[in-house]
């Protein structure tokens, strides 16, 4: 049993007084720049908003609370300090894996190698050669982006086995960082869900209530960061996949911008809208990793040119910021966002996070964008259609679970029907409907055509604001098996995030509150939108939004029961 | 001719696939094919030989009709790596050996698109006096078959790079000849798809991906062509051109060139087109020319007996074999590719600049030769043989840059060289005698120095052993002067030129090798060296080969 919530209002000020920043200062130093005079908050301020913050009944558990430190400059830190080896800090992440995996099942697949790569790590620390900036981080990778040598199911049967000849640019480019490949995460087939119930093997539970969803397509690589299975994990958000099970798992989501990250190796579900994103227990730990997979790819020929600043750096030195670091910031909190349809504790919770970055300097104005609700018709029509060409090619000629029939149109029809899940089969079917001649017009380029008033509205309010607010999702995590039968109902639950990906814009989710659920409350995620390549101020923003919350404590209590 | 027949049909295969069965309708295709193949060896032959009578008896009886003609001509580019990735593509290279997971259509592999293949869209289009779209794009057509690895062939679909242009075209002089200029619809940047291999039982087939991704252009032509001839001088034009502009090798039996003719034919007067009827599976240009001919005479046929509800909107073969077309299959309905745009592609964009430096590093192309040619007062006949092949038509330049005289520079091409090359199977870039040289050659006998019978000896010796005419004259005259060899010489240059004499021979070597006869005629083409090396020494080396292979070649293919 996790400890019983604190409801105490006078207790929770005294958490207040340990928001100063908590990077260790052997790694701050060499970044440090501007002068080392540390400012604190101003605590009556920052109290004042706590509150608000949300409903002290259900608050955080434990009085300790800190804002999160980045997992992987601490693990850094400890092999260069050799205080640890990569060895000890793979065994202590494998040992949780082991311990939690009954009961979360968020992994399809775990690597057999990770001790020996971590032991390659430490052969290295001895060597004394330069680590890359990922030594001995573990990484959790969805199954749709392709590893080397490992099963890569796209979490759909008819892959089940597949093992890609290459590894997707995002996993070389880890893996020359040095992070070792942990496993590979469960999601919803292809992409192709909210919950994970849509995997073809199995369900993942989320950490923080395993009677709920974490959330999806990403929910395993949501549930194994919130469970710290693994330091950090790569997802991928074609409508919403990574922010979604990021709000449900309280962990921090981030979709660049599209084409930020190459997409080879991700499998295709909807190309013009596929991104390759990461969720980290910080924002610094999710700057780090989109630091080591941005870039141009030749490899994909939609990956920008746009240079790749030093995401992470920039952030090493929030400390030194003023007591309002956000001062001048405009942030227009999008009205369709905060309506009817949405749960009144996630509303309440989005505009504490807004009264706190208010109380950080920032100014909070209501923004219209009349095309929201435009959004959701026009992604699935779009999403359907590109995924009903980009499955094509699972037909089990040449790869995956073929049917053993001898003619070939059975070839074809049983092994698809054999091997696509009812989901990813309703979509091909729409999306097939919606590209047919006839009605090409009628849905497709329509759908195009609403795309365009999208991105033309994001881009007007993105001219008058620095960035866009909104809750990530309507709803905190929801039951297993509550909306299976409903697919509309879990389509509306796309409603915050799908017009992000139709205007290809880049988005952060930071846990930001607590509604009321579970054991110990369910973590509530605050979207920021930012215009293209934007990612560096969004993860600023992020950054100091996320150190100075009050009571931050993101930790689920099936974590702290196991561990 | 089994194997190309193959290639014929896998090449077209989407039209395949919505029907079902599909497979097993390939195969007994494919089994049907070889079992005419066996008979074509005894039987068949016999009926070709009675059947194929003087080109110009082959055009069909019209009166009163008119045949309107379209080709869709896909042209394979030899570009150093496929379209969209960098695996390069070796005709005849063992089965998925030149692969890799982006052609193979893995899941997460994303297309990245040669920038070849567009500079040789926009040559081909400039050449085809196309008008140029500066922002086209790519769009995915779908069709299922195994041997399209992602169920989507990326095509051009609603803007193709290059439209609107013409071709010009002289017709032969044994066919009449005449100008004639065709409009050209589009031409659009696609990739091939893979083939099938069809087990021997029939039982099974194997997929070969080598092909899968090789860069395609499509060139659409208007419905411009009224007779077989015109549609394979259509044809044969484009494949000068292609070859002219260094993009393809356009190689019919490769399947580096592939024509799909669309045939209708109407009452003359009427302006409402017939129905359409799709040939395909011809491997030659005058095969071209036959099959259109003789769908043109079937459908008028059916026309003057009022049964032209029989013609059906349908896709037939061309059968070597039987001189026939027969129908593949039916068509059901309009196929629906769902087209829609290419998203792992940005638009293509040319720039003017692009486009200017491709326009001026144009060679001069075969229409503009043929003119130039024809202004030197050469004949029609001289004009289309010398413009046919660009390194012909180089090396004929190349010669008169040194002086030659245009008319003889023309005999000497065309009479002995060509034999030669006929011969060795050489192409005229082989050779070791230079342009120089034959314009001295030619100088030299103009001049008196020697005689035509001594250019003529100097010629082969320069032709195999090469050497300047200057030294060559100089030895000669070594030689005559020793007294030993002239005898011995002359009786070297007295040639068989006699044809019956000459087909005498060819029987007797074809009857003494069948099982290479028969190989040759299963598509083994490259055995005519292997014929033409025997009749020679049978002749005793005496034997002109230019008759030699040319009655030859009618030999082998059992013609008449």
């Amino acid at each position: 049993m996790p400890p019983p919530p604190v409801r105490s209002p006078s207790r929770l000020l005294l958490c207040h007084c340990r928001l100063p920043f908590h990077i260790s200062p052997q790694t701050r130093l060499p970044l440090s720049h501007n002068s080392s005079v540390r400012r604190r908050f101003h605590c009556s301020a920052v109290s004042a908003v706590s509150a608000l913050s949300s409903d002290p009944q259900i608050a955080p558990t434990d009085l300790t609370t800190t804002p999160p430190s980045s997992h992987i400059l601490s693990i850094r830190e400890s092999l260069l300090s050799r205080r640890r080896t990569a060895a000890d800090v793979a065994g202590e992440y494998l040992d949780r894996l082991r311990r939690t995996e009954p009961h979360i099942r968020s992994f399809l697949h775990v690597s057999e190698t990770t001790m020996r790569e971590a032991e390659e790590v430490d052969r290295l620390v001895a060597s004394g050669k330069d680590l890359g900036p990922l030594a001995g981080v573990l990484v959790g990778v969805k199954d749709n982006i392709c590893t080397a040598g490992m099963p890569s199911t796209g979490g759909s049967r008819i892959l089940e086995g597949y093992r890609p000849p290459f590894d997707a640019t995002a996993v070389r480019k880890l893996k020359e960082a040095g992070a070792i490949v942990i496993g590979k995460t469960n999601m919803d087939e292809f992409g192709m869900g909210s919950t994970t119930e849509g995997s073809g093997f199995q369900v993942t539970a989320n950490p923080w209530d395993i009677s709920r969803v974490p959330g999806g397509s990403s929910g395993g690589s949501a549930a194994a960061v919130s469970a710290k299975q693994c330091v950090v994990s790569l997802g991928s958000d074609t409508g919403g996949s990574v922010r979604q099970p990021a709000s449900f798992c309280g962990v921090v989501g981030l979709k660049p911008t599209y084409g930020r990250v190459s997409r080879f190796g991700l499998m295709a579900y909807a190309s013009s809208l596929d991104v390759i994103g990461c969720f980290g227990a910080s924002v610094i730990d999710s700057a780090i990793v989109l630091n080591v997979v941005s870039g141009h790819d030749r490899f994909d020929s939609t990956s920008s040119t746009h240079e790749v600043p030093d995401y992470a750096s920039f952030l090493m030195s929030t400390d030194h910021f003023e007591s309002t670091p956000l001062k001048g910031l405009k942030v227009g909190m999008i009205r369709e966002t905060i309506g009817d349809g949405v749960d009144v504790g996630v509303i309440s919770s989005i505009k504490a996070a807004a009264l706190h970055l208010e109380e950080l300097g920032a100014t909070i104005t209501e923004v219209s964008l009349p095309s929201f609700s435009l959004g959701l018709p026009a992604y699935y029509v779009l999403a359907s259609s590109e995924a009903s060409s980009n499955l094509s090619r699972y037909d089990g000629v040449r790869y995956g679970n073929r049917a053993t029939v001898d003619e070939l149109n059975s070839l074809y029809g049983d092994s698809r029907a054999d091997g696509l899940g009812p989901e990813v089969k309703m979509r091909i079917l729409m999306g097939t409907y919606a590209l047919s001649a006839g009605y090409y017009d009628a849905y497709y380029k329509r759908a195009q055509q609403v795309r365009t008033l999208i991105r033309k509205s994001f881009k007007d309010a993105l001219e008058k604001m620095d960035i866009l607010v909104s809750p990530a999702v309507p709803s905190p995590a929801y039951k297993i098996g509550e909306k299976v039968n409903d697919p509309l109902a879990m389509y509306a639950g796309d409603i915050m995030t799908v017009n992000v990906n139709l205007a290809g814009l880049p988005a952060l989710v930071v846990p930001c509150g607590f509604v009321e659920g579970g054991s110990a409350g369910l973590p509530v995620g605050l979207q920021m939108i930012g215009s293209s390549f934007s990612e560096e101020k969004l993860l600023r923003i992020g950054h100091i939004f996320e150190q100075t919350l009050p009571n931050y404590r993101f930790v689920p209590p099936l974590f702290l029961e196991l561990v | 001719m089994a194997l190309i027949f193959h290639r014929g049909i896998i090449a077209n295969s989407q039209f395949f696939s919505r029907s079902s069965g599909v497979l097993f309708r390939r195969l007994r295709a494919s089994r049907s094919c070889t079992s005419a193949r066996g008979e074509g060896t005894a039987n068949t032959l016999k009926e070709e030989l009675i059947q194929v009578a003087p080109k110009r008896a082959l055009e069909p009886n019209t009166h009163g009709f008119e045949a309107i003609i379209g080709i869709e001509t896909h042209v394979q580019l030899f570009t150093l790596t496929k379209a969209f990735c960098s695996c390069p593509y070796v005709y005849g290279s063992r089965p998925n050996t030149t692969i890799c997971p982006v052609c193979m259509g893995h899941p997460g592999t994303l297309p990245v698109l040669n920038s070849k293949v567009v500079e040789f869209a926009v040559k081909l289009g400039l050449a085809l006096n196309c008008g140029l779209s500066m922002t086209s794009k790519f769009d995915r057509k779908h069709y299922f078959y195994p041997d399209l690895p992602k169920g989507y062939q990326i095509s051009q679909f609603d803007i193709p790079i290059a439209t609107k242009g013409f071709i010009d075209v002289d017709l032969p002089v044994e066919f009449g000849g005449g100008h004639r200029r065709f409009g050209i619809t589009r031409v659009h940047m696609e990739e091939d798809a893979g083939k099938l291999l069809h087990s021997e039982t029939g039982s099974y087939s194997q997929v070969d991906l080598n092909r899968a991704g090789v860069p395609l252009l499509e060139i659409v032509s208007e419905p411009d062509m009224r007779s077989g001839i015109e549609a394979a001088e259509y044809a044969a034009e484009i494949q000068r051109l292609v070859r002219f502009l260094g993009i393809s090798n356009g190689n019919m039996q490769e399947g580096s060139l592939r024509c799909d003719v669309n045939v209708s034919v109407r009452p003359i007067g009427q302006s409402k087109f017939g129905t359409k009827v799709e040939i395909k599976n011809m491997n030659s240009f005058s095969a071209m020319n036959r099959a259109i001919d003789y769908e043109i005479s079937r459908q008028v046929l059916l026309h003057s007996q009022g049964q032209s509800d029989q013609i059906f909107q349908e896709t037939r073969l061309w059968e070597e074999g039987a001189q026939k077309t027969f129908t593949m299959r039916k068509k059901e309905g309009l196929a629906d590719y769902r087209y829609f745009p290419e998203p792992d592609l940005p638009e293509v964009v040319l720039t003017k600049e692009f486009v200017d430096k491709l326009c001026q590093g144009l060679p001069e192309l075969p229409e503009a030769k043929r003119r130039r040619y024809e202004k030197m007062g050469l004949t029609m006949q001289d004009v289309l043989f010398l413009a046919n092949d660009n390194h012909v038509a180089e090396f004929f330049d190349a010669s008169l840059e040194n002086g030659a005289d245009p008319k003889l520079a023309a005999n000497w091409i065309m009479g002995d060289i060509s034999a030669f090359l006929k011969n060795e199977r050489l192409s005229i870039t082989e050779i070791k005698l230079t342009p120089f040289e034959l314009s001295e050659l030619i100088a030299s006998i103009k001049n008196g120095t020697i005689s035509g019978k001594i250019g003529k000896e100097i010629l082969f010796e320069l032709l195999a052993k090469g050497g300047t005419v200057q030294s060559l004259i100089e030895e000669k005259d070594l030689v005559q002067a020793s007294l030993i060899f002239p005898v011995r010489k002359a009786s070297e240059f007295i040639i068989i030129v006699d044809p019956a004499a000459i087909e005498a021979l060819v029987d007797k070597v074809l009857a003494a090798n069948p099982k290479q006869l028969e190989q040759y005629r299963a598509g083994k083409t490259r055995l005519q060296g292997f014929f033409a090396g025997q009749v020679m020494k049978e002749s005793k080396g005496k034997a002109n080969p230019l008759v030699l292979n040319q009655i030859l070649g009618v030999k082998l293919k059992g013609e008449s």
